[in-house]
């Protein structure tokens, strides 16, 4: 394929901005409020943002897991935070809010609306997160043997360090950068400033992965906006786009696949077109500090990109939220005029198996 | 309401489902019952454990099935000190990713072997089953692998 084809591929055809994003305190564990409860003032606060009501959006998509929360159907349940009367146009991904935002970006590709909102939540305290997340594992070979999450990612910590592409050390190193970072995030739930060396003194959870390697467990929520044609200059004066949007998967199988990179973060780049322009700011969602080195080579970042100045998902990880965070975060750095163009990044499944890619471009 | 009015129950929710397991998959789980280790044809040649019924790198159907293993190598592993309750082992164990002798992919399971620094990418393990009588054809038939050459 020529560089004019490819790049005709992956055109945007319709431009359409994050107007607004709110997401909640990032918690060890909220048992105060339920999922309803959680939401109602993140949603009120993106419509705030923006001086809008329900009334002016076309279509709303959410992500979360009933396993989480083990409750059947807890995402009809969780419109309430909304409204649903007058009805309106509605789906859901049993994923990522990061992915409910893709599936509203094709309708708005589709030209047939013009804004939707977006949220997500997921409470990861009243279960245990080590048997749940098993369960998103091949059913026949892998879940049976109920390998939890982190002792999956140790197994790629390890491939890593065998391949030469990391070190305990580099590990521990992200993790201080990143809870440091943290410390001017007001909604992370993990900030603090410990030195590496302290930091390599902690036990192993499952080596090669000490406590600080890991995400925390997370209770929270998000919600974003977005808007195309006039109603994304009616409701910013400075519209950040996305300019490129791409998602991809690998297989199931842990032993079918090279741990230590990411082709699948790789494709998404470059259908997404991120190596198009300089990347000033970068949000990847690494919820294990390792993961971070993979996904910036399969980004083809170089060093001079800052990495989650957020704190990542290693300063809050609310599974289903943590994606969409990215997004928003980096649209705030846009906004706030700290970046001109950015990368988000969302994953799913265990090792990153699935990968998601989003450019997005002030003006 | 206060913080340490909240009231807490515990929730049992489940999706019970049974599950047919096909030609392929099916043939390895019975094979395991059987104390044997299969594989299957890809695409390209290459033997894919454990078994599934398209090739993952490019969703065409799968060929023969072919026998593998028993021995393997490590590449890579994870050291588990403090096993948790759902783990097959109860003792403190590595999970690897072992590629059988004859596969060209790896699979995942447990090594039992007596400490971290008796484990390391590269060894040579081998696979050790349940007695006959109590295999039903799943993954927990396989008890462990072992260091080739060690005692089981």
């Amino acid at each position: 394929m020529s560089a004019a084809a490819a790049k005709a591929k992956r055109a945007v055809r319709r431009p359409v901005s994050i107007a607004s994003f709110a997401q909640s305190e990032n918690v060890r564990r909220d048992d105060q409020h339920n999922e309803v409860e959680m939401l109602m003032p993140v949603v009120a606060e993106v419509f705030a943002n923006i001086g809008i009501t329900k009334n002016d959006i076309d279509f709303i998509c959410s992500g979360s897991s009933d396993y989480l929360i083990g409750g059947p159907f807890s995402f009809v349940t969780a419109l309430d935070a909304v409204g649903v009367w007058p009805p309106m146009p509605e789906s859901h991904t049993e994923m990522d809010g990061a992915w409910a935002l893709y599936e509203a970006w094709v309708l708005l590709q589709e030209g047939e609306i013009d804004a939707a909102l977006v949220y997500s939540f997921g409470r990861s305290s009243p279960g245990n997160l080590n048997e749940i997340l098993a369960l998103q594992l091949d059913p026949y070979y892998l879940a049976p043997l109920w390998p939890d999450p982190v002792s999956v990612a140790a197994l790629q910590a390890r491939a890593l360090i065998d391949a030469g592409k990391g070190s305990e050390e580099d590990f521990a190193a992200i993790a201080s950068r990143s809870r440091k970072d943290a410390l001017s995030n007001p909604k992370a739930q993990v900030a603090h400033d410990i030195p590496v060396e302290t930091l390599l003194r902690d036990e192993y959870v499952v080596s090669p992965l000490r406590r600080h390697t890991l995400p925390p467990i997370t209770d929270g929520a998000a919600a974003m906006v977005l808007a195309a044609g006039d109603k994304a200059r009616e409701w910013s004066d400075k519209p950040v786009w996305i300019t490129g949007f791409d998602h991809r998967i690998e297989t199931h199988s842990l032993g079918g696949r090279d741990l230590t990179s990411s082709p699948s973060t790789a494709k998404a780049a470059d259908v997404a077109g991120v190596a198009d322009g300089p990347i000033d700011v970068a949000e990847l969602h690494a919820p294990f500090a390792h993961q971070e080195i993979i996904l910036k080579e399969a980004l083809g970042l170089d060093d001079g990109v800052t990495i989650n100045p957020s704190g990542g998902a290693l300063a809050a990880n609310p599974i289903m939220s943590a994606g969409l965070i990215r997004i928003g975060e980096a649209a705030a750095r846009i906004a706030s005029g700290q970046a001109a163009r950015a990368v988000a990044h969302a994953t799913s499944g265990p090792c990153l198996q699935q990968n998601l890619v989003c450019v997005l471009e002030g003006e | 309401m206060p913080e340490s009015e909240a009231l807490h129950a515990s929730h049992v929710l489940e999706y019970p489902y049974s599950r047919s397991v096909g030609p392929v998959i099916g043939a390895f789980l019975t094979g395991l019952r059987d104390g044997r280790l299969l594989g299957v044809r890809g695409a390209g040649g290459s033997v894919i454990v454990p078994p599934t019924e398209y090739d993952p790198a490019t969703g065409d159907d799968t060929g023969e099935l072919v026998e593998v293993g028993p021995g393997g190598v490590v590449e890579s592993w994870a050291w588990v000190p403090n096993p948790l309750p759902k783990h097959p082992l109860a003792r403190p164990f590595a999970w690897a990713l072992i590629r059988l002798d004859g596969a060209d992919t790896a699979m995942l399971h447990v090594v039992d072997a007596g400490g971290p620094d008796q484990v390391a990418t590269g060894d040579r393990v081998t696979v050790h089953f349940r007695p006959a009588g109590d295999r039903i054809g799943a993954m927990a038939d396989i008890e462990a692998f072992v260091p080739e050459g060690g005692t089981a």
